[in-house]
């Protein structure tokens, strides 16, 4: 039996310990704002936080998270306030936005850890985060209006 | 054919002494014919379904005076959902804070065509939804005017209230809601519109997306997201070769996976199977990962297909050498032959362009649930209707017992517009009894099991006089057909697919030549964001800089020779009878004019400060071209480090696209399709070994990452009144900006690149 929190929740699962946290948020705990891509971490579309560092929730194995925090995109903000993700609305980041949850929760990660990235900083903790269209400019300036506070 | 019919009877109503009306048939039946052979329809005309533009369709207002407007054309990240209700809220003069937008379903008759493809939306709906959005507002101000008791010249809608000038009352939009939904919509004659000078939403891009908070907190829904009820989950096991039929399945493990419900054989459809699934093997469970674990177990046989010779590189060597044999003439003026033949320089070159997948973030997903002999289906799909249309032609149901509800798409670019997805879906409802099945494409299903985009090899060759002007231009290409999904393999392109960057080629060259050679398709060809304009543009666009090298000219310089004077392209005059696509608008009102093609590529040159210094082994490069009727051009500094890699620093596009509506989407179009021309020139390539896709996920089918796109892309917008015609925007963005990297990496290194992706090349 494997305990954890969800968004704040105390949830238990006793299925198998190999499934991803993905579908088990996604078909048991109906989290579906954390979405599928490619299923092996190569696009970040999955990013959740685990203890507070970004993850991917396709190649977490649900028996390695007893005990674990998992926040998901519907637990970043009660209000979709986070800065980041008042961001992502001033510059319109969205095109088509399945990534965005992902992209979303990759930018939170890394301005906790880095308040004020450099583009080469934003360059290393963005790249497993794919945007086939093509929004990265975007997520560029909005990750800097976000550690400028400027939202 | 039609004149001797009509000849034949006329001649024996003479012989048989009826002379008068004989003669009056015989003269007369011709002119009729003339005059009853249909006008030929464009557009939003031509569409299945056409346009609706009734306000009680899309327009409904409750008491409180919020405005729900729906919105029938698919949204993947356009920005349609933010497009056309912006429209009829400008038109109805509605406060933008009190829109809602709603997502119609799949419903052609009531809505119109739904087919979200070619770049097509606005282009076809900112009259109809301006009509529409006028219409309701004229019902406002009826149904107060009525309520007043007054004269309807006295009363004008504002900003979401109707107001009684010589009295200053006023109504909310909320309070005559309910009188003016009994109303009768204007005759489209008597639609007053607004003056465009008025418009505060319309051409200003302020407004944020519709979907920006959903999306932003993980509460917009896509078709991998729908939930329902009881709802099972299920992957598919689907032929590893196209054309390939099941032989045999074990099941026995896989049926032992705990949460694996059922194991379904799907039926595929042979060649030419349209949008109906490939078939296979399909994995039922109560979620997706013990689906997909019951798959894995799968002992699966398959019968031989006759694709399974399929190999990218022996296909790329014939297609090759296809290109450089005289084929099909599409356009022959002058004389191209006598006119290499005397020219004091010749230049040839190869091009080739692979096939490509979508990799849209999103793989195909859909949910079918079968009740009462109705299919309920949800997903995403570019055109539900045609989903529709597939289901009940697969169920056996009328189509009125299918019924689609459009979810987001997670990316299209094309893929969305072909459903085998929803068709599965509905086959495995069906064989659940009726329970309510998703079917989930995992990525390595959506790499392999794509409608690929084409490969192509194109072959120019053109001949420049003693002053280094282009005599002679023959351009051949040659690709297996996106016709071979709809009808036996036509082996040749079909007419939107060499109108795209062939056929309509810009170029004032005396003696020219357009050719499409024959190859056949061994794999799902599907439309692909621009389609054939990708390999067609970075072919001409690249031979157009290699002759200005060759002629020591500028690039910029030589293209605008090459374009020539500003003017109206007559239709191309095929010496068979290939009608020229112009894609599929009236070529009166949306005219091949090189005049705009001219400013775009000045006004790229201006803005991207043409010919500027630059740092050592960084290179400017430009490329234009007119596509979905709309005009763009591309200038890309790159830089190329002494290890061959490539980076952008900065892109600057200029894009005309008539009259436009959403700047910001504009810009967010030209943004993205830089990023995926970056990708398809620098990376991403599928190909096929024993008839098999060699890629199967992100990891080896590459796209764009944040660290190796475009750095900056500055885009310009060309501006432009309301009588310029709208063109597309969703796709026009992406042919040029592969050649003008190209070009741009020939000015930074000197090393022409005639092959897509480039990866490697430039390797030391």
């Amino acid at each position: 039996m494997v305990k954890l929190r969800v968004n704040g929740e105390d949830r238990s699962f006793d299925g198998d310990p190999a499934m991803p946290l993905l579908w088990y948020l996604r078909d048991e705990l109906a989290l579906v704002g954390t979405k599928f891509g490619c299923g092996v971490a190569a696009c970040g579309a999955c990013t959740v936080h685990v203890n507070g560092d970004a993850a991917r929730a396709c190649a977490t194995a649900m028996g390695d998270l007893d005990g674990q925090q998992v926040v998901t995109i519907e637990g970043l903000s009660n209000d979709g306030g986070h800065p980041v993700q008042k961001a992502w609305r001033s510059q319109n980041v969205a095109q088509c936005g399945y990534c965005q949850a992902g992209q979303i929760m990759q930018a939170a990660a890394l301005l906790k850890q880095t308040p004020n990235p450099t583009d080469e900083e934003i360059d290393a903790g963005m790249q497993g985060n794919i945007c086939r269209c093509g929004t990265y400019q975007r997520i560029r300036a909005a990750i800097k209006a976000a550690a400028r506070g400027a939202v | 054919m039609a004149r001797i019919s009509i000849e034949q009877p006329s001649r024996r109503l003479l012989l048989q002494g009826v002379a008068a009306g004989g003669l009056l048939l015989a003269l007369r039946l011709p002119a009729a014919a003339v005059e009853a052979a249909p006008e030929a329809k464009y557009g939003a005309d031509a569409m299945p379904h056409g346009v609706v533009r009734d306000p009680h369709v899309f327009v409904s207002i409750a008491p409180d005076g919020i405005v729900t407007i729906l919105c029938h054309r698919a949204e993947m990240g356009q920005g349609v959902r933010t497009g056309l209700p912006m429209i009829i809220a400008e038109e109805l003069d509605a406060d933008w804070a009190k829109v809602r937008v709603r997502q119609a379903p799949g419903d052609e008759p009531r809505y119109g065509n739904q087919d979200t493809d070619g770049s097509r939306s606005t282009r076809h709906f900112l009259q109809p939804m301006r009509e529409c959005g006028a219409a309701a507002r004229m019902l406002l101000e009826d149904a107060a005017a009525a309520r007043w008791g007054v004269k309807r010249e006295e009363v004008a809608a504002r900003n979401h209230e109707v107001v009684h000038a010589p009295t200053g009352r006023t109504l909310g939009y909320g309070a005559l809601a309910a009188d003016a939904a009994k109303l009768r919509p204007p005759a489209l004659e008597a639609i007053r519109l607004k003056d465009p000078a008025s418009f505060r939403y319309i051409g200003k891009g302020e407004l944020g997306l519709v979907d920006n908070f959903d999306i932003t907190t993980g509460r917009a829904v896509y078709g991998q997201d729908t939930i329902l009820p009881g709802m099972l989950f299920a992957v598919v096991a689907r032929p590893p070769v196209f054309g390939a039929s099941l032989a045999a399945v074990d099941d026995g493990a896989a049926l032992k996976v705990p949460g694996v419900v059922k194991v379904v054989r799907i039926e595929g459809t042979p060649a030419p199977a349209k949008f109906q699934p490939l078939g296979g093997v399909a994995v039922v469970a109560r979620n997706t990962w013990a689906a997909m674990q019951g798959r894995e177990a799968l002992k699966l046989r398959w019968n031989d297909s006759p694709h399974a010779g399929y190999d990218s590189e022996a296909y790329r060597a014939a297609l090759t050498e296809t290109s450089r044999k005289p084929a099909r003439r599409l356009r022959d003026e002058g004389d191209a032959t006598d006119a290499l033949a005397k020219a004091a320089k010749r230049v040839a070159a190869d091009y080739y362009t692979p096939h490509l997948a979508h990799a849209q973030m999103e793989p195909p997903a859909a949910t079918a649930r079968i009740r009462d002999g109705a299919c309920e289906v949800w997903t995403s799909a570019q055109s539900p209707y045609s989903v529709r249309g597939e289901v009940a032609a697969r169920l056996k149901l009328p189509i009125e017992k299918v019924t689609v509800t459009c979810e987001l798409l997670g990316g299209g670019f094309g893929r969305k517009s072909k459903c085998d997805y929803a068709v599965e879906a509905a086959l495995l409802s069906q064989a659940m009894d009726g329970q309510p099945v998703k079917v989930v494409w995992t990525r390595e299903d959506d790499i392999q099991h794509d409608y690929f985009h084409t490969v192509a090899a194109d072959h120019l060759e053109a001949g420049l006089d003693a002053e280094g002007r282009a005599s002679a231009w023959l351009h051949r290409s040659v690709f297996p057909s996106i016709g071979s999904i709809f009808a036996p393999d036509p082996k040749h392109g079909m007419a939107f697919e060499v109108g795209m960057g062939l056929q309509d080629t810009p170029f004032a060259v005396p003696n020219l030549r357009i050719e499409n050679g024959e190859a056949e398709a061994h794999t799902r060809i599907g439309w692909f964001r621009s389609v054939l304009n990708v390999p067609h543009v970075f072919a001409m666009q690249s031979f157009a800089a290699e002759l200005a090298h060759a002629a020591g000219r500028d690039q910029k310089d030589y293209l605008l020779e090459l374009i020539g004077p500003p003017r109206q392209i007559p239709l191309p005059q095929g010496t068979e009878p290939t009608q020229y696509w112009n894609y599929n608008e009236d070529p009166r009102k949306y005219p091949v004019d090189t005049g705009r093609l001219r400013r775009v590529v000045e006004l790229a040159a201006e803005k991207a400060d043409w010919g500027r210094s630059l740092p050592p082994r960084h290179g400017l490069g430009i490329a234009a071209h007119r596509s979905f009727v709309t005009y763009v051009a591309t200038v890309v500094e790159v830089a190329v480090d002494d290890q061959g890699r490539v980076s952008v620093p900065r892109v600057d596009v200029a894009v005309d696209c008539g009259f436009f509506v959403n700047p910001d989407r504009i810009r967010s179009q030209m943004e993205g399709a830089c990023v995926m021309g970056m990708s398809l020139a620098m990376k991403s390539a599928i190909t096929f070994k024993g008839g098999q896709v060699q890629q199967s996920n992100y990891t080896d089918y590459e796209v764009c990452r944040i660290d190796d796109a475009p750095r900056e892309v500055r885009v310009h917008i060309v501006p432009a009144g309301i009588e310029v015609p709208p063109g597309g925007v969703g796709e026009p963005g992406l042919p040029p900006f592969a050649p003008a990297l190209c070009n741009a990496i020939f000015a930074a290194v000197g090393k022409r690149i005639r092959e897509l992706p480039i990866a490697e090349q430039l390797k030391a």
